[in-house]
């Protein structure tokens, strides 16, 4: 036992906007107006000179130190842009901190993606071995547990197809198979059993929690499955606004960030581009007299508004929502999606809109519930936001009896009819 | 009086494997994990060709098609119609010779010059020696260079036989691996300095694919050394590409202009491009993606 990370006083900067004026032609002219003491000709009157680098700097990551022990699992939990990928790069070394440091003991593979560097032209067999490297595993390591890997997969009569051909189910399970045989003694986990059938996650679960209790292994574990982290990670650190808010008890702390409701809480856009594809610009939560809210009665309408942009030009002519519904500990509830539907095709170009779904009745049982949005064009997804709502669900009297139901048994309540026949 | 264990460990728990800091020294260019990563870079290799040439009907023939069709076009182009000067020499060798060795320096060049943009999604995922990318492009042109200079070599046979009084440099021959590092060490330092350049300033991608065409006409591939006058001599060879194309003609071919003195020039121009174009990608990929 002992330390295997420690993270000292670790802080990253971004800087919004730009980085550099992305052309050459440009930074001579800022460099060569220096040069004379003129002022950045590139810079609008009024607009504060940071050398020839305009936006602002935001701190996804501020003064966070923390260790972790030998064969610790740690869950990590925060909401968007609070600094949980950040901190995974800068552990996998994707990006380097802006300050501090971390002192690490052992071999670090980090899981941020299942799959990563697949070639859809090879087999199985050659995706194995290049994924193994690029995680990190030598040749001699990957002959070793080939036999494992496939037999985890069940790809056995697949193993010398190309993975083009693959179903997507087949394909994850060979990735994560991968991925669970790395013989890392950290590993770091981000979001990646989002993918794959559940029967799958749930072996990969295991698969992870076998590890980390019998070998000895530490494992970090970034997500919104609150489900999982519970079950995975006794203690968890949440984060917020890039610094560490708490570090307890998994339940403890999911507790903790479930209490603060986020309608609108957060700005959605502040991490990415404003300029690219169509994005989420809101999603809330209504009552049915249209009012923000975080609470739903047992058996009332669910009201979800998600508003988007369009950039000019970019509109989406036959907008694709899809909605996740997880409980915070159970999984995943289920899913709504426009793409089982027929909805209206808008012909005509425009900025932005509402997208409302009503879920009348919804029969969900009382408890944290948060929410996964979706919203794509035919036939790919422009954006989603993991967890970006999160709402309670209250008692209510549903069955007019005085007697609501029992909250603990799963997840849902149901109308059912009885019936009684004496048979004898 | 005996010493505990405990009275050890303060020292023993500093033993970090590995420590995370803002920047690392530039010099610090981590060669020992990229040859504990070398299966990577072999992989890489293999992946190449075998996408490269999945679903073609010739395959890796192709790798021999695209040097003859060009040197069909140079000599048609370049000797008969324009018959420029080729040191005596048959014009379909000197060309072939030319084209060969240009095209490993260049595909070097080309292709690790995308090495952070065209990997930004792999880099951004997973760690690993991002030098192993570049690398393994090298490797994965020598081979094409070797098989292309195979056929080159079949070639110098065929015209021997037919008569054609070849004459060649034996001490020289030995000297072609050298030759061939050289450039390979020039197309990785232009690559690299032109990647990491490239998270930066996206226009230097058009500058390269059209430069590496410019610079050709400024190496002697469709003309020998010889025919240049001599006040623009020195100007020829400031290009480090200049001595080794020749040398290769005079050491394959017999007819060439080159001195140990150029050569070693090169060779020093390649060993401090490499350092340098190092020593720039070690800083670049600690943060860029933060840029891309």
């Amino acid at each position: 036992m002992g330390t295997v990370i420690s993270v000292e006083h670790l802080s990253k900067a971004y800087r919004l906007g730009q980085i550099g004026t992305g052309t050459f032609a440009r930074d001579l002219e800022v460099w060569w107006a220096k040069l004379r003491g003129k002022p950045n000709p590139l810079l609008k009157i009024g607009q504060e000179d940071h050398g020839n680098r305009d936006g602002e700097i935001i701190w996804a990551l501020k003064d966070v130190s923390f260790t972790v022990e030998q064969g610790e699992v740690l869950g990590i939990i925060g909401r968007n842009g609070a600094g949980k990928s950040t901190l995974l790069k800068i552990l996998s070394r994707i990006t380097a901190p802006t300050e501090g440091r971390v002192k690490v003991k052992g071999r670090i593979a980090s899981l941020l993606e299942v799959g990563t560097g697949f070639h859809p032209e090879l087999t199985g067999r050659e995706n194995i071995y290049l994924n193994g490297a690029i995680l990190g595993m030598s040749r001699r390591e990957i002959d070793r547990k080939f036999d494992e890997i496939v037999a985890f997969a069940e790809i056995e009569p697949f193993i010398d197809t190309p993975v083009k051909r693959y179903s997507s189910g087949m394909y994850v399970r060979l990735a994560f198979a991968v991925a669970a045989h790395l013989d890392a003694e950290i590993l770091l986990v981000d979001e990646v059993l989002a993918v794959g059938d559940a029967e799958f996650q749930k072996k990969c679960l295991g698969k992870m929690g076998e590890v980390s209790s019998q070998e000895g292994r530490t494992v970090l574990f970034v997500s919104h499955n609150m489900a999982a982290v519970v079950n995975l990670c006794p203690t968890s650190i949440f984060l917020e606004n890039g610094t560490i808010k708490l570090r307890e008890q998994s339940s403890k702390v999911i507790e903790e960030y479930l209490r603060v409701p986020s309608v609108e809480k957060i700005d959605l856009n502040e991490y990415r581009p404003k300029w690219a594809l169509p994005y989420i610009t809101s999603v809330k939560l209504v009552n049915a007299r249209g009012e923000n809210t975080d609470t739903v009665p047992m058996g009332s309408d669910l009201i979800i508004k998600v508003k988007y942009s369009c950039p000019q030009g970019r509109h989406l002519s036959k907008p694709f929502l899809g909605i996740t519904i997880h409980h915070a500990s159970r999984g995943t509830v289920g899913g709504l999606n426009t793409r089982r539907v027929e909805l209206r095709r808008i012909d005509r170009p425009y900025h932005s809109a509402t997208l409302t779904c009503v879920v009348p009745h919804v029969p969900l049982l009382q408890g944290q519930y948060t929410v996964d949005i979706w919203l794509g064009d035919e036939p790919k997804d422009v954006d989603a936001l993991m967890g970006c709502l999160r709402f309670s669900v209250i008692e209510a009297d549903v069955y007019e009896s005085g007697r609501p139901p029992d909250p603990r048994i799963g997840v849902v309540y149901f109308h059912p009819r009885w019936e009684i026949e004496i048979e004898d | 009086m005996t010493i505990k264990p405990s009275s050890i460990t303060p020292q023993t728990s500093e033993n970090w494997d590995l420590i995370i800091q803002p920047q690392r020294n530039l010099l610090d260019l981590r060669l020992g994990e990229l040859w504990r990563y070398r299966d990577l870079v072999l992989l890489f290799v293999r992946r190449d060709f075998v996408a490269a040439y999945k679903q073609t009907i010739l395959g890796p023939l192709w790798y021999l098609i695209q040097p003859l069709l060009t040197t069909i076009t140079f000599t048609v182009i370049f000797g008969r119609i324009a018959s420029l000067p080729t040191d005596g020499l048959p014009q379909f060798l000197f060309y072939m010779s030319g084209t060969v060795i240009w095209s490993y320096f260049a595909e070097c060049l080309n292709k690790t010059s995308n090495t952070f943009v065209q990997n930004a999604s792999l880099f951004g995922k997973v760690y690993f020696p991002r030098m192993a990318v570049p690398v393994s492009i090298l490797i994965s042109n020598l081979i094409t260079f070797l098989m292309q200079f195979v056929l080159f070599l079949g070639f110098v046979v065929f015209f021997i036989l037919r008569g054609t009084p070849i004459h060649m440099n034996w001490a020289w021959v030995a000297l072609s691996p050298i030759l061939v590092l050289m450039m390979a060490g020039l197309g990785l330092g232009f690559g690299i300095i032109i990647s990491s350049l490239t998270t930066k300033y996206r226009d230097l991608r058009f500058l390269v694919q059209f430069g590496v065409q410019l610079l050709m006409y400024a190496t002697p591939v469709i003309y020998p050394v010889s025919s240049i006058p001599a006040r623009f001599q020195p100007l020829l060879q400031a290009n480090p590409m200049t001595p080794i194309v020749e040398a290769f003609r005079f050491a394959f071919l017999g007819a060439g202009t080159v001195s140990p003195g150029q050569l070693l020039y090169s060779f020093l121009f390649m060993v401090v491009l490499v350092f340098i174009g190092a020593v720039i990608f070690n800083r670049v990929e600690q943060t860029f993606m933060d840029t891309v």
